[in-house]
């Protein structure tokens, strides 16, 4: 067998428990942070690691068997350091696990640190995992994931490499993780939340049946100068007080280039200009809408002070008519 | 083990509806566990002409799939109950919308 190195995990250190917690005390915090870190609720970006890494952090210590055991590695460790699990560590210690309990997350294997001192094999068997396999065939189970483009690939279509963990059960009725890399086409016209269904990428069958499918869930990428909505895409454009005022022609991004875009004058701020047919392609594609903004050049400067000053004697001007004040 | 392969997927239509022994299959969940669902007002399937009481008629719209998982996910991992599930996963749809509305 391959030795490979692998960083010791301060488990207490991640769940940002001390180390005298009490079970209940951990409990609760990994409540917490489950709540904050799961996947499907989550606004941080990192939402899935943290959320393995705090549930890997749990296992542990949430079991007073696998707790103790962790203790007595001693407390010499620190979190990233290499790490080799000393001989018979483990010595009178049995872990019965068996099956996942409830409370545990369940995406993917935990860490070779974690396997190193408590096995491989049963932290795979959440939900997801292999249910009701029986004696005669029965379809493979259909995998699910997700894949985060750029709004400009829904333009013109793209090819991602993505890594996949699959678990597998082998021969001898192990279950361990594969990786595996696809390379996969991403249509031109995918929009947010859709899915790409890859036949046959899923689970493998059972007993000769054919394998479950792949679905990849179309995410796009969050750091965008755009906003989607369905097929219509949105974007915020700045303009100087005098293009809005006096109209102008303005270069305006596009994920599917720059364009020259006409303002009329007097545009107020907060207007939208529909750019037909340029959001998302499909039969009927989305439209582009250009959301004007107006901002304002900052009166540092004694010439700029002049003018602000000069506006203020020539314009009659009450921006806040409306409130009848 | 790394394998390369170039795949070209199929777009699930929007507009596809699958039938609940599909949506079983493809969440890895009971039959009953997604009546239940329905009851709590989770999904809401539509109903075959024929017979209207009966659930084999039952079509769920594709986005059943991800609001199943998801429901199972957060009452595994947040050991929470399905009414539970079923109010955080109305927070998230207002949440949803609230961003496109930003």
């Amino acid at each position: 067998m391959l030795e490979s190195t692998m960083e010791y995990k301060d488990y207490y250190d991640i769940m940002g428990v001390k180390k005298d917690a009490t079970q209940d005390q951990i409990k609760r915090t990994y409540r917490k942070l489950a709540r904050k870190y799961h996947p499907d609720v989550s606004q941080e970006s990192d939402a899935e690691t943290k959320f393995k890494e705090v549930g890997e952090a749990y296992e542990v210590l949430k079991d007073p068997e696998k707790r103790t055991a962790y203790d007595q590695l001693g407390s010499q460790w620190q979190g990233g350091q290499d790490f080799h699990p000393p001989p018979g560590w483990d010595a009178g210690f049995e872990f019965s696990g068996g099956g996942r309990d409830e409370g545990g997350p369940d995406l993917g294997g935990f860490s070779d640190f974690f396997e190193s001192l408590y096995g491989r094999g049963y932290s795979h068997a959440g939900p997801d995992g292999p249910r009701g396999r029986q004696g005669f065939q029965i379809r493979g189970e259909d995998h699910h994931a997700k894949v985060i483009v750029a709004l400009e690939d829904s333009y013109n279509g793209a090819s991602r490499s993505i890594t996949l963990q699959m678990p597998e059960v082998t021969a001898d009725g192990h279950i361990t993780t594969r990786n595996r890399t696809l390379n996969v086409r991403i249509p031109k016209g995918v929009r947010q939340g859709q899915q790409i269904r890859l036949a046959s990428q899923g689970g493998a069958g059972h007993g000769g049946a054919e394998a479950g499918d792949l679905y990849l869930e179309i995410e796009f990428s969050p750091n965008s100068k755009y906003r989607v909505d369905g097929a219509d895409v949105y974007l915020d454009l700045p303009l100087a007080p005098w293009e809005a005022a006096l109209g102008a022609k303005v270069k305006v991004p596009t994920p599917a280039g720059s364009i020259d875009l006409k303002v009329p004058p007097n545009s107020q701020a907060g207007k939208k200009l529909r750019l037909k047919g340029r959001g998302i392609p499909a039969h009927q594609s989305g439209d582009f809408y250009v959301v004007l903004q107006i901002a304002l050049p900052p009166a540092d400067k004694e010439v700029n002070r002049k003018i602000y000053e000069q506006m203020k004697q020539e314009f009659s001007f009450n921006p806040r008519a409306s409130l009848e004040v | 083990m790394t394998k390369n392969q170039s795949l070209r997927g199929q777009l699930v239509d929007e507009t596809t509806f699958i039938s609940l022994g599909d949506l079983c299959h493809s969440c890895t969940v009971k039959t009953e566990e997604v009546i239940i669902m329905v009851e709590e007002g989770i999904l809401d399937p539509q109903v075959g002409q024929a017979e209207p009481a009966a659930v084999a008629t039952w079509l769920f719209h594709i986005s059943s799939v991800k609001r199943v998982r998801t429901a199972v996910h957060l009452q595994r991992d947040l050991g929470i109950n399905l009414p539970g599930a079923a109010l955080a996963l109305d927070l998230l749809d207002q949440i949803a919308e609230l961003k496109k509305a930003l």
